[in-house]
């Protein structure tokens, strides 16, 4: 495995002559290498579905925004930026610092507990930030469990003689954040490792590195853009959210976003301001994949070998252990702990609500749904771009991303007229077939809500099984054409199997995105239909915490099943490239 | 766990039936909501900003008596955003919410319907409803001041006494931003005008003891863990927390502070409304204006009086002991609707001071 300096897609990937219509010549030719095909068509229908909110909200800012700027350039942004950049350096150092010494000590050395810690270490990624936020404040605040007992314990008798750091601060947002969202990048750096890095750390050791220096020069290297990934999806969600960083007091542009829409009603300013903060993630990303456009992690033959874990001593072992055990704590089993104290208490005073029941179907209806449909349209995307890579199908896939760059609820407007606009077409073509309408039917049916998820995760999805895909040699898809498969079959019976454990875990993450999603279900699910996250919001909001507690709860667990399953397929995907590798070495005779 | 999983992934390998059964699931739960649509069902549709914990036992208690079942669908920001995309063929029939700016921007937008109701104009006073019918208050609230029970003596405190820099330090409250604050922030402006307002806000920032930030309730609560002394928070915070129906835990905090009924210097509260509107496409018109009539009845008064421990319009309607218990309620005399005027200007204001910073 090496990190190859190539400029572009591998040379020996065929251009079927029955494929293409793209000019041979020049630009057109060069953007549209390899033609257009039926994929091409479908991953641009993907996209540009996916592009409605944001041309939606292109119209609502082109609206104007009356003397919104010279105020914001004045009072807000300045403090605002300053805030936000603070927020995603914060964060970003926290999730990369976290994801991927957590994913190097359990990939690269053996210690008790390990083998626990490995699945563990995924759990925070169930934990809805809201829910983190409302915990934390209640087991930190001067007159809760922690500083009580230390004040018991210290024979203090009022909160000021012990006066701790607030969480509500930035400080405590990036903690808080840091600790739930570093599994992105553990998750992908994780994978990265285990495929990787065998042979490049044996000669490492070799030449007379040590622990450190293997760490910081090869597999830190190796694992960037595994942590670009990552970090990015996970600072995406720093920056976006809304509930849990307004609650801590950290006063992010985002925020100003909703001050311009809510107290002036200023929808149109609002729209500008989502649309520049889109465009600065855009030009970041772009920047990151332009720093790297020169490496590239070709699957290759002979090293899909996994490396063989270091034992460790008894105290070197005993400091990874809390390595990896502190995050865990920290972001999964103290908030879990709380969870569960709160929700007792409230079985204990009002029994079981029987609403839990259908919220929690509810939730995982759509959320399933959503998936299956982010799925099947990731690789559509993903498969045009192996089928066929050149610029504009790359275009298409990373248009088809955006939807996790902007805010929720911002997605979630920007989504209400494209879908009220199809819902009323279809109205009218009912009512002209079939003599009568069919209402608002995208809205009424849950369809609505379903799109928005999709939109909003498919970069997960896409994410994921795009990194499935590298990891199968091109020479495999040479061999299944030269033996006369098309396309689908190639898809079906040779990449489909090979990439089934990203499929799944991408899938999985999408899932649990699903069920702690909250401003777009607020905002757009059908009459009568209350998820696990719409009951917690309004058991909150209207102060009745005992009885979110239960519901929360039940967020967890239910994003705990997928969670556990992720570590299982992780398991599994580390046998692949060895399976797909000496299919390979057959088929190439090499 | 491992045998659990293969279990698990053994199931999911079969998996094409059944996400297959899911879709199925879901999308005949989505069609169950469009049959109960049909016109001539005796049933209307709610879409509110308030939560489901109040709206329950108003809907049941209607339901019970009318037959009219009443679907809810509960949201908070860009309900009125909603109701203007779905258009003419929107299923809304009233659109519930809280804060006079957002009663009105439903109106400004055009989504409301007038309704004429002799029931209606009888029991809402004038100044709490629209003179053409477009909108109704049903019930209010007072911005109120807590102090600390053991370290605050003061027994009355008017608004303008917050920025007294005798309580530098001492002083929490949520953000500027905040519906609740703008709107006193807006009232403030229409009392002493905008130059003044800045001054006073200016002064309560200086007087702050923790950032501008969380809920009305973590006041009580940042009292009682004496990270401030005087804080402001809703009339109806107050009865949620005494009455033990947010758990132990904010019993404690009702109870560590000292409720103050606060007045602008004329002797008046600055109080805000939650209300209804009637959809401009409304459906069922007809069993929506027996809801809204309902809302206002004694016994729909009673209940949003006693589930969420707001002060009714209606006169003489019952108050919970919780809030009777505060005092007599003097009602600034300023219209909701002037004041509602000075909303951007309020939180305009609040971001060139920056208070929340």
């Amino acid at each position: 495995m090496s990190l190859d300096q190539r400029p572009s897609q591998p040379a020996e990937w065929p251009i079927h002559p029955s494929r293409g219509i793209g000019a041979p010549f020049g630009f057109v030719g060069r953007f549209m290498r390899g033609g257009f095909s039926g994929w091409t068509v479908a991953s641009a229908v993907i996209a540009c579905v996916v592009m409605m909110p944001l041309l939606a909200l292109l119209v609502l800012g082109l609206g104007g925004s009356g003397d919104l700027w010279p105020h914001l350039m004045a009072y807000v942004l300045p403090e605002a930026i300053g805030t936000t950049l603070l927020l995603l350096v914060g964060v970003g150092l926290m999730v990369t610092t976290i994801g991927t010494l957590t994913a190097w000590l359990v990939t690269a050395y053996d210690f008790a507990g390990r083998r626990w810690l490995e699945w563990a270490l995924l759990l925070p990624l169930a934990m809805p930030t809201y829910i983190i936020a409302y915990s934390y404040l209640d087991l930190l605040h001067p007159i809760g469990p922690l500083q009580s007992g230390l004040r018991h314990l210290l024979g203090l008798s009022s909160p000021r003689d012990l006066l701790l750091p607030d969480i509500r601060s930035l400080g405590g947002c990036v903690l808080l954040f840091g600790f739930v969202l570093y599994p992105y990048v553990y998750i992908a750096t994780r994978a990265m490792f285990h495929m990787q890095v065998a042979s490049l750390v044996e000669v490492a050791h070799t030449l007379g590195a040590g622990r450190l220096g293997v760490f910081f020069r090869v597999a830190l290297p190796l694992a960037r853009p595994a942590i670009a990934v990552g970090a990015s999806l996970a600072l995406m969600e720093a920056v976006n959210d809304v509930g849990a960083s307004e609650f801590l007091g950290v006063r992010t542009i985002t925020l100003s976003i909703y001050t311009t829409w809510i107290n002036r009603s200023n929808l149109g300013g609002a729209a500008q301001i989502a649309l520049l903060m889109l465009l600065v993630i855009m030009v970041l990303v772009g920047v990151e994949r332009y720093a790297r456009r020169h490496q590239r992690y070709v699957g290759n033959a002979r090293q899909g070998r996994r490396l063989s874990r270091q034992n460790l001593s008894p105290l070197a072992g005993f400091m990874a252990f809390a390595a990896c055990a502190m995050p865990v704590v920290a972001g999964f089993v103290l908030p879990v702990a709380y969870l569960v104290v709160e929700a007792v208490t409230r079985l204990r005073l009002f029994g079981l609500s029987d609403d839990i029941i259908s919220q929690t179907l509810h939730s995982v209806g759509v959320a399933a749904l959503a998936t299956v449909i982010a799925l099947v349209l990731g690789l559509v995307l993903t498969f045009t771009v192996r089928q066929n890579s050149n610029p504009l199908t790359r275009l298409l896939q990373r248009l088809a991303s955006f939807g996790y760059a902007v805010p929720g609820t911002v997605l979630a407007l920007g989504l209400l007229s494209p879908l009220a606009g199809l819902d009323h077409g279809l109205d009218a073509l009912s009512l002209a077939l079939l003599g009568h309408g069919s209402g608002l039917f995208l809205f009424a049916s849950g369809g609505a809500l379903v799109t928005a998820y999709v939109v909003r995760f498919l970069t997960m999805s896409v994410g994921g099984l795009e990194t499935g895909f590298q990891r199968i040699p091109p020479s495999l898809d040479q061999a299944g054409r030269t033996l006369g498969a098309n396309p689908l079959g190639l898809l079906w019976r040779v990449h489909l199997p090979l990439i089934r454990p990203a499929v799944l875990s991408a899938g999985l993450l999408v899932f649990v995105d699903c069920m702690k999603e909250l401003p777009a279900t607020l905002l757009l699910r059908p009459l009568n239909f209350e998820t696990l996250a719409t009951h917690v919001y309004g058991e909150a909001s209207r102060g009745t915490y005992e009885d979110g507690s239960i519901a929360a709860l039940a967020i967890v667990l239910f994003g705990l099943v997928p969670v556990m399953l992720i570590a299982g397929f992780g398991k599994n995907s580390q046998t692949m490239p060895q399976s797909a590798a000496k299919t390979d070495r057959t088929e190439t005779g090499s | 766990m491992p045998f659990a999983l293969s279990r698990v992934r053994t199931v999911l390998r079969c998996s094409a039936h059944g996400f297959l059964r899911v879709a199925m699931f879901v999308f005949a739960m989505g069609f169950m909501p469009i049959q109960g649509l049909q016109a001539g069902a005796q049933e209307l549709n709610l879409y509110t900003v308030r939560e489901p914990g109040l709206i329950k036992p108003l809907i049941a208690a209607f339901t019970g008596k009318t037959g009219i079942k009443v679907n809810t669908v509960f949201m908070n920001d860009g309900l009125a955003e909603r109701v203007e995309a779905e258009g003419v063929r929107s299923p809304a029939d009233l659109m519930m919410t809280v804060d006079i700016a957002k009663l009105l921007e439903i109106v400004d937008k055009g989504l409301a319907q007038p309704v004429r109701s002799a029931a209606l104009e009888a029991a809402i006073p004038a100044q709490l409803r629209d003179p053409e019918g477009r909108w109704f208050a049903l019930s209010l609230r007072a911005r109120l001041i807590y102090a600390a029970k053991t370290r605050v003596d003061a027994k009355a405190m008017t608004y303008e006494d917050l920025a007294d820099p005798k309580w530098k330090g001492r002083i929490c409250i949520r953000s500027g931003q905040h519906p609740y604050n703008t709107a006193l922030i807006a009232a403030y402006i229409a009392h002493h005008g905008e130059a003044a307002a800045e001054v006073w806000l200016r002064g309560i920032k200086a007087n702050l003891a923790r950032k501008a930030t969380g809920g009305d309730r973590e006041v009580a609560r940042d009292i009682m863990g004496e990270l401030c002394d005087v804080g402001v928070g809703n009339s109806y915070y107050v009865g949620l927390m005494r009455s033990g129906a947010g758990g132990p835990d904010q019993e404690k905090w009702g109870q560590a502070i000292r409720v103050l009924l606060p007045a602008f210097s004329n002797g008046h509260t600055h109080v805000n409304a939650s209300g209804v509107v009637l959809a401009k496409y409304a459906p069922n018109p007809a069993q929506a204006i027996r809801f809204m009539e309902f809302l206002v009845s004694d016994e729909g008064q009673k209940i949003i009086a006693e589930a969420n421990f707001e002060y009714p319009v209606k006169a003489g309607a019952p108050m919970s002991p919780f809030i009777a218990e505060l005092g007599e309620l003097k009602p600034d005399h300023l219209s909701l609707a002037e004041i509602a005027k000075n909303r951007k200007a309020a939180s305009l204001l609040a971001e060139r001071i920056g208070f929340d910073q």
